[in-house]
């Protein structure tokens, strides 16, 4: 199915709030799950026949079981403070993804069936029933949310549309609408441990490539260890770093750091993959078993340590639901938070003196940060209050000499997201996605046209795809986009003396 | 016992237990349900002390909205002081004796000027919903008339400026009214609508978007402190979960 020209948005200076155009996206929607995808999930096949009484009962289910979708469908002043922070609204000026306006599909639902002034007076409040239409825009729009939480930031109750989001594609899969690039996806990493569906052969295989490359590149004899049993460290990454530009870079990055450090690490072939799509589609259930294949291997391979490669999401799940997930961790190394992200192992041997750096190596380079919303609105780093926006930078600065922010308005806890996470990395999303990067694109390009930027470093497997096609459309270069690794890779003088 | 004694008395009554009630029995039930995840967002705060001072931010400052809109953040702030000093003010209405600082004139002068300052944070309020078209497309029925609601009742308190009462029979109808020795509430047109749209309001808080008064001590993106990592937290269901295998 091709998808349909769209018109180009134009980066301007600084963009003014756009007017609202209504249904300017309601056409775009994600393609649907097929019945074996669904069902390997656990969910039904196709839209069942009392779906609205299966749709309302797990709508009533989940209103028990979070608080979060409780107290935020009733605390909603409608004050509107939310309505120009999404990028998906700056970008497709469509009202129904203005973060409010994106709750209210679910609100009025909420208040016809849940609360009394929605019984007895729907107009007045703006209840409605549960119709095949409303389920079609929730559809639609629910898919339009990367779940950046950008909105929460600023919203004076702190309502979460994300969790909004998660809960309407939980209510969705229950009934047998699902999504099927995230739900394959999970179904992948189920049967084989990665997203990508990538088995243990391919997967040593290309790590043993990727030792030769590295011994060409430098005469230093890194490895890309699997399955070592008795390693001090899991490194768990998202699956795009053994292949994909320019994630792959990163990884070579992380592997030069341990080898540098002397640390001992390894990857598993059972828990091959950082990302967890089950937070995506708001299933506890789903993301607890993703999660839990982490735990096997830590307790299979018998390891102390268990570290994340660069990923957002990831990151979010480790840092911020692993622990209640697949906790507790009582039989790691007690020393180490669990569970840590490779820039906090970094920053730490920057801290110690253990790495040295040639920032000159990177000297053809001027960086600026992009803040990966899952990093830097749903996780920390170094347990330090803001340290998810210092540790990167910090490392940053350590390894470049040329470092520029964006406006602040578009980083740290206000960055804009790539257009691309929560589960709409795919193709057939891909207008959204070009639309929804445009926030992020117009800050680039002012820091391209004051400074000179050249690059932008990333910490997340998602953002560092989504950039290389959204640079690519907005007129910048597919390689401009790297991994924070890369820098650190680049810029560290390696011990020769094994050769 | 007049007609619209007995009325009004009735009606306080009943406007009382349904806030009252209405309102303990949301924060019950807001309490009772889990949190099953870590969700707070940043700038996060790793303690439980941490997470008080950024409440009371929050509630005092209305800090996130400042960083998100100032006009919403200046007529939303002013109402909502406005608010708190208009019902000091009031206070002298229902202590008897009246508690010696509610009726210092600073108090009393505050709570009077505080009506003008309502006022105008509110038709500030209204006017961005009616002329900021994102705040237009978002606003329900519902949305207007709570504005205007709470503006008609600011104005009927300060026309009785004007409209005279006898402030003191109303001061006895409601401590009559706490202590069930009822006595004569004045049948004056303007006091009578004032309090018969603070009825309405009573009635309508625990049913309406009022709820974000208690929401906001229960958004878990505000009040959990950031600590996922040192402390496993776990709700009832999700572990129901773990001993299924
Ligand atoms: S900022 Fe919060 S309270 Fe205001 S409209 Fe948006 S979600 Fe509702
Ligand atoms: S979570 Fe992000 S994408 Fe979703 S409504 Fe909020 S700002 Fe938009």
């Amino acid at each position: 199915m091709a998808v349909k020209e769209f018109e180009k948005p134009i980066l301007k200076e600084y963009s003014p709030i756009p007017k609202l155009v209504e249904q300017a996206t309601s056409h775009l929607a994600p393609f649907k799950s097929k019945e074996d995808f669904q069902k390997s999930l656990g969910y039904p096949g196709e839209l069942v026949d009392n779906w609205q009484e299966v749709a309302l009962g797990k709508m009533g289910d989940l209103l028990k079981k979070y608080r979060s979708l409780r107290v935020y469908m009733d605390s909603c002043i409608q004050c509107g403070a939310c309505t120009d922070k999404c990028h998906y609204y700056l970008g497709t000026k469509d009202p129904n993804n203005m973060p409010v306006g994106r709750q209210n599909l679910m609100r009025g639902v909420y208040r016809k069936h849940f609360t009394l002034p929605g019984k007895f007076f729907p107009k007045l409040v703006g209840a409605v029933d549960l119709t095949k239409e409303v389920l079609d825009d929730w559809y639609s729009y629910y898919h339009q949310c990367s779940q950046c939480r950008r909105c929460a930031v600023f919203c004076p109750i702190g309502i979460d549309t994300a969790e909004i989001s998660m809960a309407a594609r939980e209510i969705m899969d229950s009934v047998g609408v699902g999504q099927k690039y995230c739900n394959e996806i999970i179904g992948k990493v189920h049967k084989i441990g990665n997203n990508l569906g990538l088995p243990k052969p391919a997967l040593a295989d290309t790590l043993e490539g990727l030792e030769e490359d590295v011994e060409e590149d430098i005469g230093v004899d890194v490895k890309f260890p699997l399955d070592v049993k008795g390693a001090d460290v899991l490194l768990i990454t998202p699956s795009a770093d053994f292949f994909a530009e320019p994630h792959v870079d990163g990884l070579i990055g992380y592997a030069k750091v341990f080898h540098q450090a002397g640390i001992s690490w390894t990857l598993s072939s059972h828990a091959s993959e950082a990302a967890n799509f089950g937070m995506f589609i708001g299933s506890y259930d789903n993301m607890r078993k993703l999660a839990l294949r982490i735990r096997e291997a830590a307790l299979d391979l018998g390891v102390k340590r268990i570290v994340f490669g660069e990923c957002g999401h990831a990151w979010r799940v480790a840092y911020s639901f692993l622990n209640t997930l697949a906790g507790p961790f009582d039989f790691l190394d007690p020393r180490y938070p669990v569970p840590q992200h490779i820039c906090e192992v970094t920053h730490d041997l920057i801290n110690k003196n253990v790495l040295q750096f040639d920032k000159s190596a990177n000297d053809g380079k001027i960086i600026t940060f992009h803040d990966s919303c899952n990093v830097a609105r749903a996780s920390n780093m170094g347990d330090i209050i803001g340290g998810q926006f210092s540790l990167p930078r910090d490392i940053i600065k350590a390894t470049t000499n040329n470092f520029y922010d964006m406006d602040d308005e578009t980083i740290m806890e206000k960055t804009f997201c790539c257009g691309g996470g929560g589960g709409l990395l795919t193709d057939d999303l891909i207008e959204l996605r070009m639309k929804g990067a445009q926030p992020r694109m117009e800050a680039l390009k002012r820091v391209v046209e004051d400074h000179g930027v050249t690059h932008m470093a990333a910490i997340c497997a998602i953002c560092k795809s989504q950039f290389s096609k959204a640079f690519q459309y907005y007129g910048f270069e597919l390689d401009q986009i790297i991994s924070l690794h890369q820098l650190v890779g680049d810029a560290l003088i390696m011990n020769k003396k094994e050769l | 016992m007049s007609f619209v004694t007995i009325f009004y008395g009735i009606s306080f009554y009943v406007a009382t237990l349904i806030l009252f009630i209405g309102l303990a029995y949301r924060i019950y039930e807001y309490s009772i349900i889990p949190a099953p995840l870590k969700i707070p967002t940043p700038p996060a705060p790793k303690t439980k002390k941490g997470v008080a001072v950024r409440l009371f931010r929050e509630v005092v400052f209305f800090e996130s909205l400042f960083s998100a809109t100032k006009w919403t953040w200046l007529f939303g702030w002013l109402f909502h002081f406005a608010l708190l000093l208009a019902a000091l003010r009031h206070l002298r209405y229902f202590t008897d004796p009246v508690w010696f600082w509610v009726s210092w004139e600073i108090v009393q002068a505050a709570g009077h000027y505080a009506g003008y300052m309502m006022v105008f944070g509110l038709i500030g309020l209204l006017g961005r919903r009616i002329f900021v078209d994102r705040v237009r497309y978002i606003s329900n029925p519902s949305d207007y008339l709570m504005l205007i609601l709470i503006i008609s009742i600011a104005l009927t308190g300060l026309l009785m400026k004007w409209f005279h009462t006898d402030i003191y029979a109303v001061k006895m109808f409601f401590v009559g009214l706490m202590y069930f020795q009822w006595s004569e509430l004045p049948s004056d047109f303007i006091l009578l609508l004032h309090l018969s749209l603070v009825l309405l309001l009573m009635i309508i808080f625990p049913y309406s978007k009022l709820l974000h008064a208690p929401g906001l001590f229960f958004s878990p993106t505000r009040n959990q402190p950031d600590n996922a990592r040192d402390q496993r937290h776990i709700s009832d269901w999700a572990k129901k979960l773990e001993s299924k295998k």
